[in-house]
């Protein structure tokens, strides 16, 4: 009846164990008390949980992705704080503990942190960026949402109901196939990232179909703001990288599941191509992650400096080539695997040739800040801090690129550093400065200052101090991954690691504190005129939050800063003669009705229910087949409703009188709506 | 009107045309096949390196019978003309031979899953089942991958047959078809694929 799932799943084994189920259990009775108490669930669900919204889709991505990031953070805590004191002595996580630990950390910090970050900012953002009303397929992206939910949801709940995988987030086999983890921990992994996977390729179909179909009038390719760009180049590695990730996890899956021998030891299995198809998914996977980054990092210098990014065009072609690029050095992450020296050699090759791109986009932040009025809003930091940290980790990037190096730092914990340095200044740095950027467009008032550029603070010097250690202990041999060790010089330098984490933690305590601060203080903190930051690109154009159609009437675009070139004009603020009927996309359960059916199929699939396996397959197929039927999937805004919608928008600019809240930078060179002169 | 931030595209104040929806659902189906087709490359390249690990078990020579390949072959490229006869059908708005064509293309496709599933049945039947070897591993998850698909073809055919009957030829009913089309295409390129690389090889 319940295949492999029998009460022995629940953690009593182990008191760290129970306690982490405890706060996940307790934290989900927590939330649901909460809607109940105050009776939201019909809100929850008729306006958030159904919406085909882009703008509601990305902030629950966003939300998500700041859950997971807790989540993710609470295992790093705990491994720098077992090592810190695992010297001589079994610290307090048991070695299969302590495996679980690494391998959730990476999976959620890859998986169900940083994808749901990035996908949630292109949602909310890119649609205003190119003057449209939604995505292409606001039923997909729907879809996605709940199907990486799904996702999540499997991770989470492999806390509570048996074990995680302890194979690390690469899962690579003999060792995570049947024979050496036949527990359900490889499968939770497995099932995990395939469920999300599938909906990033949805993702990633979606907005190539979007950005290149939907733009508005006059938006050329090359008049397109550079979020824009890097969200394209990143939809299309998403599109042509996650079917690698489908294929080797699937295999997997039939290896343990079906014992079949792709990547057995015996019985014709051929191990090392797992790591090849991993990382066919796997190095394209980091660029996915960094892009839109750097896209951040592009629309937010160019704004705080209160110029054209320098270098537009050779922005776009060093994004567009590292995206080619990243397809050509996947071998890199296994140099030792013994291909042969030539082999080696190309691969070492191609990776030193993408630091020539990301050094061209490096120039171009430089040189738009040189001579600009420089703002130093808390995004600003974000951006400052990534420059002078990202170009550490790219050195130690191509030090590992080279192949006779690589064999010596293989799989130590330079290796950590290295990626923890680009991911964390390259990717999650991004990350929060579009959060910073950008919440007053999601939510109608500005995050606080102070505690954004407290936390900021934090963060770097916790990098620092949390991953600097971590290049010289590399250096002195010491590997990744390691439950405890009896070399006493390391000791230090862990330490030092634990209190940089410690720092981080400090960090993310701020974040919330910005958030509740921010909240409770929004009155003062209004964004009545939709540019709170005297923006450039077309998203500012649009209210905050932004009505359902963003744009009562498409704007023409005349030139790259379309939004800035209409303010110069004097034409941004325009009332136009009259209105049209606008249809939009009608909310729909099947999107979140799919993603918990896929959640199912998943957790029978993991635990051998067969027979929930079957329902949950039946039921996605039904759900699939039905919404095949349904060609009324839009609903009709009627021209008087825009017009009350857009009087009411020209009311607040007209109250607003472009005032700033006192802790606000003030822009005198923003022309006044011409309706209200 | 020049200096007009709006677009007023048609002289009557029009909004300007909404975007073609039909055409970004075609665009963003062929993006779906072209990663369904690094899936399919994927397990190309799989079997490829894993051909020959046969651990000592049947090898393909063995196990592969070029009439029952053939055969299946035939089967899904007449299929795909009798899909073209359809859609010819459809385009000339004879709503009573399409649903033949269709018709005809669907036991067509019945017979390939048939074979297919015969096929396997046999393999398995004389222990050269997906778990004997590395090279059946690859064998089973490839071809049975494509079987699927056309297996998802067959559903997604009769889905259509009874938008067909039920809605008519609306477009977009006619635009899903068009899609189905792709798809179907799609899958017999897949097949010459197989058959080239998998069958074709394994015997001689």
């Amino acid at each position: 009846m319940f295949g492999r799932l029998t009460i022995d799943a629940l953690p009593f084994y182990s008191l760290i164990a129970f306690g982490g189920a405890l706060v996940t259990v307790g934290g989900a009775l927590a939330v649901v008390a909460g809607i109940t108490w105050f009776g939201q669930w019909r809100y929850l669900w008729s306006e958030w949980l159904t919406s085909v919204d882009h703008k509601r889709i990305g902030i629950m991505y966003v939300t998500l992705a700041m859950i997971m990031l807790m989540r993710g953070f609470v295992d790093a805590m705990m491994m720098r704080s077992q090592q810190a004191v695992a010297l001589n002595s079994d610290g307090y996580l048991p070695p299969e503990h302590f495996d679980q630990i690494f391998s959730s950390h990476g999976t959620i910090m890859i998986f169900f942190m940083a994808m749901p970050f990035l996908t949630g900012l292109i949602n909310i953002v890119v649609p205003q960026q190119i003057g449209a009303r939604d995505v292409a397929f606001p039923f997909m992206n729907s879809v996605s949402l709940w199907l990486t939910t799904a996702g999540a949801g499997l991770v989470m709940v492999s806390l509570v109901i048996g074990k995680f995988s302890t194979a690390g987030w690469t899962g690579y086999p003999p060792y995570s196939g049947a024979q050496y983890s036949p527990g359900v921990g490889v499968d939770y992994w497995l099932w995990a990232i395939l469920i999300s996977g599938i909906g990033s390729t949805l993702t990633g179909i979606n907005f190539i179909v979007t950005i290149f179909k939907r733009r508005a009038p006059g938006m050329t390719l090359m008049r397109m703001p550079l979020f824009t760009w890097t969200a394209l180049c990143s939809s299309i590695l998403m599109t042509f990288a996650f079917p690698a990730l489908t294929v080797v996890c699937a295999l997997l899956v039939l290896d343990r599941t079906l014992g079949m021998h792709f990547f057995t030891s015996g019985d014709g299995g051929n191990m090392m191509n797992y790591p090849n198809l991993f990382w066919l998914w796997g190095h394209p996977e980091v660029y996915i992650l960094i892009l839109p980054a750097f896209g951040v990092y592009s629309e937010v210098v160019a704004t705080f400096s209160g110029k054209r990014l320098f270098g537009y065009t050779s922005l776009v072609y060093a994004t567009a080539a590292i995206a080619i690029l990243s397809f050509t050095v996947w071998l890199h992450h296994f140099f030792t695997m013994g291909a042969s020296a030539n082999v080696n050699a190309f691969f070492g090759m191609a990776t030193m040739i993408i630091a020539v791109p990301t050094g061209v986009k490096v120039f171009d932040w430089l040189l738009t800040m040189y001579r600009g009025r420089i703002v130093f809003h808390s995004s600003m930091l974000w951006t400052l801090g990534f420059i002078v940290t990202f170009v550490i980790g790219g050195m130690t990037g191509v030090l590992l690129a080279l192949p006779p190096a690589d064999y010596l730092m293989h799989n130590t914990t330079f290796l950590v550093a290295h990626f923890h340095n680009m991911l964390i200044p390259g990717a999650l740095f991004g990350y929060f400065a579009g959060y910073m950027y950008w919440f007053p467009k999601a939510f109608g008032f500005t995050l606080n200052e102070r505690w954004g550029i407290r936390s900021f603070w934090c963060w770097l010097i916790g990098f620092y101090l949390a991953f600097m250690p971590l290049y010289a202990l590399g250096f002195m041999g010491m590997p990744r991954r390691l439950e405890h060790y009896n070399i006493a010089a390391w000791q230090p330098y862990l330490i030092v690691a634990a209190l940089g984490a410690l720092l981080i933690l400090v960090g993310i305590a701020f974040l919330v504190v910005q958030f509740v601060v921010s909240v409770q203080e929004r009155q003062q903190a209004l964004d009545p005129s939709g540019d709170p930051w005297n923006g450039r690109t077309l998203e500012w154009l649009t209210s905050s939050p932004p009505a359902p159609y963003n744009f009562a009437v498409l704007p023409d675009v005349r030139d790259i800063d379309a939004f800035h070139d209409m303010k110069a004009r004097g034409v941004a603020y325009r009332r136009p003669d009259r209105y049209h009927d606008i249809y939009m996309p009608k909310n729909t359960s099947a999107g979140v009705i799919l993603g918990v059916l896929a959640g199912l199929l998943g957790f029978a699939m993991i635990w051998y229910i067969w027979w929930l396996a079957i329902a949950a397959g039946v039921g996605i197929w039904a759900v699939i087949i039905a919404r095949a039927y349904d060609d009324d999937a839009e609903y009709c805004l009627p021209a008087s409703e825009v017009e009350k919608i857009e009087a009411g928008r020209y009311q607040a600019l007209a109250n607003s009188a472009r005032t700033q809240s006192a802790n606000e930078p003030i822009f005198s060179n923003q022309p006044l709506p011409e309706s209200l002169t | 009107m020049t200096t007009d931030a709006f677009v007023v595209a048609a002289p009557n104040g029009d909004e300007p045309a909404a975007p073609d929806v039909y055409e970004q659902r075609a665009f963003g189906f062929w993006l779906y096949l072209m990663s369904d087709a690094i899936i399919f490359s994927l397990l190309f390249a799989t079997y490829a390196v894993m051909a020959r690990n046969n651990a000592g078990g049947p090898t393909g020579n063995t196990l592969f019978s070029l009439p029952n390949a053939f055969g299946e072959t035939l089967i899904l490229l007449f299929s795909s003309i009798t899909f073209g006869l359809a859609t010819l059908a459809m385009k000339s708005g004879e709503k009573e031979r399409m649903l033949s064509w269709l018709l005809v293309t669907f036991l067509l496709g019945l017979g390939f899953v048939g074979m297919e599933i015969r096929e396997f049945h046999g393999m398995v039947q004389v222990g050269a089942g997906p778990d004997r070897s590395g090279f059946l591993s690859a064998f089973f998850t490839l071809v049975g991958t494509h079987g699927l698909h056309v297996s998802f073809g067959l559903i997604w055919i009769l889905i259509m047959t009874s938008q067909v009957i039920i809605k008519g030829l609306t477009v977009p009913v006619t635009s899903r078809f068009l899609r189905l089309g792709l798809f179907w295409h799609f899958l017999d390129i897949i097949w010459i694929g197989i058959f080239s690389i998998v069958y074709l090889p394994g015997i001689l």
